[in-house]
């Protein structure tokens, strides 16, 4: 017995050790981890960055905007990434709680904008949609048609009963689960402001915010909207065989498949890089990613990974990235973000 | 027995005619289902075949055409005033030059009608991003070359190679394809002159992961699977082997012994996340092993193969005749000489096989990997099991997951690589069996 309990304390012993010595080894590339909607473009920014500095490649796990934070946020020292990508910017309580675990100084960099796109079938007519029949067609409760300032469970079966100019086809949209950053911001862009072109709700947001956000971005469950998974390509597939559905994903699959899928004109306005880019399209959000400042120094290469990212043979107009579908900022904007790279601003709270 | 016999002859006399009758009329009925019995069994199998061939089509129809690679021949002249202006031969500037400029210029030289701005833009765009890079390396090793002129064959872009394979219809309007009129004229035209040709795609075996689907590879991938195999297999086979062998031959049954029994066959039927998310508290947060690492990984698919492991070899054990033991004991040898020199060796093809099986499931496993962080893009090959890796079915998940339509054949070649794989690991399990079972 004694003998026995010897062996085991032996045991653990050696493997906290070995841990200790493992944790306690340095980390020589970056670790960058956040959302699945900036991976594509932080990988392709990465491997540019691999390829023509002495450093090594950064590795960039996809974890989601939410997951990425709180990776992000647990604390300071190698075991923690670095950078931490995000498709909305930090929310305060995530803020917070990076000040609680020691993260201090953070800095934040946009790299641009992406679109939104709602797009359908080639082999279909191309739609002309509003915010407010994108509303009207997937909220969960919309507004009683028979008028009065009161909700009823949605009542629309085919886009035509939303907007007669509408196909008379059944409404059914594929797009993102609700742990998507896509699906926060398609919530909070077309549909909010699909909600806010009816008076009654949009004074309600002062009153009473919760009511607002609860008749304003609950999505329908009864099978109108199919929630397609986080895998954009799927979506694209699913739409090609499915001529009568539409699909909501990132700009970058609309823009490599143009041969299936179209997107529909929203507002007047089709999604195209210009029109994003202006500010025009109506459903398009801003991009960033964060770096942790007491990990510059410490980790090698994060200063110089800043600058390949805010370059403009980058993230400016005609750099790799617009090639690969992210919409870049006006010029003044990357200036301003770029000067926040080379200075290593922390964000303020 | 006796009293029986009467009334069965009785029975027997009177209605041997009406017995025989009516078996001969439900003869018919019987047979009937018997063989629809046999079709049902058919119809199942040719079922499933029916499924793995539309997959394999769907997969091999897919995915053969990312084994070969576009490449372009172009003169590229090595000016001297670009990659080593003072003449010093110094590494340092020799890797730091502008080499994608020499590929341009090159470009320029072809086509010098293509004047304008977006028209070279597009021009550029024909040859792969990483050929600049493939310049360096060339040039690096071998310093001569610089100030001469030489045809060099360079990697395309993904997209010329999606047109060359034939993969882009060019009967669409222009705006609505990605390669444009005036770069299926250039190419055509490269073509024409034998510029252009395909080849075996070397680079899908022996490079990392990329973003540009022309340069990915599932070497890293792989060198990250066979990491994360090997030491799963030293970790799990033994201690699988072990557990069977006093759970099977020593210890006593009771209570506690038959507890820990259930929970190891309800282990095996654990959803694999949910030992991800304990190799995330355990290993990676308490522990400290680093994130993303063949290290954590095996731990991880050891938690998971293990229960596999120690049911499939309990079976062996149990399989091996008692009289094997009596008799090894009955000429005086002790239990611990009895079980490795005796009943071990008889078991061992049926472990293997359990261990095979298990290894195979470890191969094809993602859900797990993705708390501890290997569902990672990392490009460079893993050096040792404390780099950061990733595995051949993460590998495939992330390549499904990307926008650029040339990774749609990488992901089809990458499963069949991985179904390779799986074939021959479950092949083995079957010869094993075969060959070293004993039947008693």
């Amino acid at each position: 017995m004694v003998r026995k309990s010897v062996v085991m304390a032996a045991i653990t012993t050696t493997l906290l050790a070995g841990a200790a010595s493992v944790q306690a080894a340095a980390r020589d590339y970056i670790s960058i981890v956040g959302s699945s909607t900036v991976y594509p473009f932080s990988t392709v920014v990465a491997e540019q960055y691999g390829k023509s500095t002495r450093f090594k490649t950064p590795k960039i796990e996809s974890t989601g905007t939410g997951g990425g934070f709180k990776l992000f946020c647990a604390g300071v020292g190698v075991e923690n990434p670095d950078v931490t990508n995000a498709s909305r910017a930090i929310k305060k309580s995530e803020y917070d709680a990076c000040q609680k675990n020691g993260v201090k100084d953070i800095i934040e960099i946009k790299i641009g904008y992406d679109g939104i796109a709602v797009a359908n079938s080639r082999k279909a007519p191309q739609l002309q949609l509003t915010l407010r029949d994108l509303y009207l067609a997937l909220a969960k409760e919309v507004p009683d048609p028979k008028g009065g300032d009161r909700v009823v469970p949605n009542p629309y079966k085919t886009w035509k009963d939303v907007d007669p100019t509408l196909p008379a086809t059944k409404i059914e949209v594929l797009g993102p689960p609700p742990t998507s950053g896509t699906r926060d911001a398609f919530a909070e862009l077309a549909l909010e402001g699909g909600c806010s072109t009816f008076g009654w709700i949009k004074d309600l947001k002062k009153q009473d915010e919760d009511r607002f956000k609860r008749i304003c971005m609950t999505v329908r469950e009864d099978g109108a909207y199919v929630e397609a998974g986080e895998n954009d390509n799927l979506i694209v597939q699913k739409l090609e065989s499915n001529p009568n559905a539409v699909g909501v994903f990132g700009y970058s699959f609309l823009d490599q498949n143009r041969d299936y899928v179209q997107g529909s004109i929203v507002e007047g306005v089709a999604a195209e890089y210009e029109a994003i880019a202006e500010g025009k399209y109506p459903i398009s959000r801003p991009l960033f990613f964060y770096v942790k400042k007491a990990h510059i120094g410490v980790i090698p290469g994060i200063e110089e990974f800043l600058k390949e990212f805010t370059s403009e043979k980058a993230s400016g107009p005609e750099g790799y990235l617009s090639d690969r579908g992210l919409i870049s900022m006006p010029d003044a904007e990357r200036a301003r973000f770029r000067d926040a790279a080379v200075k290593l601003t922390p964000l303020s709270m | 027995m006796n009293s029986q016999k009467p009334t069965r002859d009785g029975a027997d006399g009177m209605d041997s005619r009406r017995t025989i009758e009516i078996v001969r009329a439900g003869l018919r009925r019987r047979q009937a289902a018997e063989k629809r019995f046999r079709l049902y069994g058919l119809l199942a199998i040719l079922l499933g075949l029916v499924f793995l061939s539309v997959l394999f089509v769907s997969i091999v129809g897919n995915g053969y055409s990312a084994f070969a690679q576009t490449y372009v021949r172009l003169p590229v002249y090595f000016d001297a005033a670009v990659i080593d202006p003072e003449g010093t031969r110094d590494p340092e500037t020799l890797g730091s030059a502008d080499y994608a400029g020499l590929v341009k210029a090159s470009l320029r030289e072809m086509f010098p009608a293509v004047t304008e701005r977006g028209e070279r833009r597009a021009l550029y765009g024909i040859i792969s991003n990483g050929a600049g890079f493939e310049l360096r390396d060339r040039v690096l090793g071998d310093p001569a070359l610089i100030g001469t002129r030489q045809d060099v064959w360079l990697v395309a872009d993904d997209e010329i190679d999606m047109l060359v394979k034939g993969r882009v219809d060019r009967t669409l309007p222009e705006l609505d394809r990605r390669v444009k009129d005036d770069q299926i004229g250039w190419v055509d035209r490269l073509d024409a002159e034998g510029r252009v040709e395909k080849r075996f795609n070397t680079n899908f075996f022996l490079a990392g992961d990329s973003r540009d689907p022309e340069l990915a590879g599932i070497r890293g991938a792989l060198v990250g699977s066979l990491y994360t195999l090997l030491l799963t297999l030293a970790l799990s086979f033994p201690i699988g082997v072990a557990a069977a062998v006093y759970l099977e031959e020593f210890a006593p049954r009771n209570r506690i012994t038959d507890l820990i029994e259930v929970n190891i066959n309800n282990l095996a039927a654990v959803p694999s996340i949910v030992f991800g998310l304990l190799g995330l508290a355990v290993f990676i947060n308490f522990f400290g092993i680093p994130r993303s690492s063949p290290l954590v990984g095996a731990l991880v698919l050891t938690l998971l193969v293990l229960p596999t492991i120690i049911i499939a070899s309990r079976a062996a054990l149990k399989s091996v005749p008692p009289s094997i033991r009596e008799a090894a004991l009955g000429v005086g040898a002790s239990p611990m000489q009895t079980v490795i020199y005796h009943v071990l060796p008889l078991a061992m093809p049926g472990m293997l096989t359990g261990t095979i099986i298990g290894m195979a499931h470890a191969l094809g496993e993602t859900a797990p990997l993705l708390m501890i962080g290997m569902v990672a893009f990392i490009v460079s090959i893993p050096a040792g099991v404390f780099d950061p890796a990733t595995v051949l079915p993460v590998q495939i998940f992330l390549w499904a997951d990307s926008p650029e339509r040339a990774f749609v054949e990488k992901t089809s070649a990458a499963i069949a690589v991985l179904l390779a794989f799986l074939i021959l690991m479950n092949a083995v399990a079957v010869i094993l069996r075969k060959r070293f079972e004993r039947r008693w």
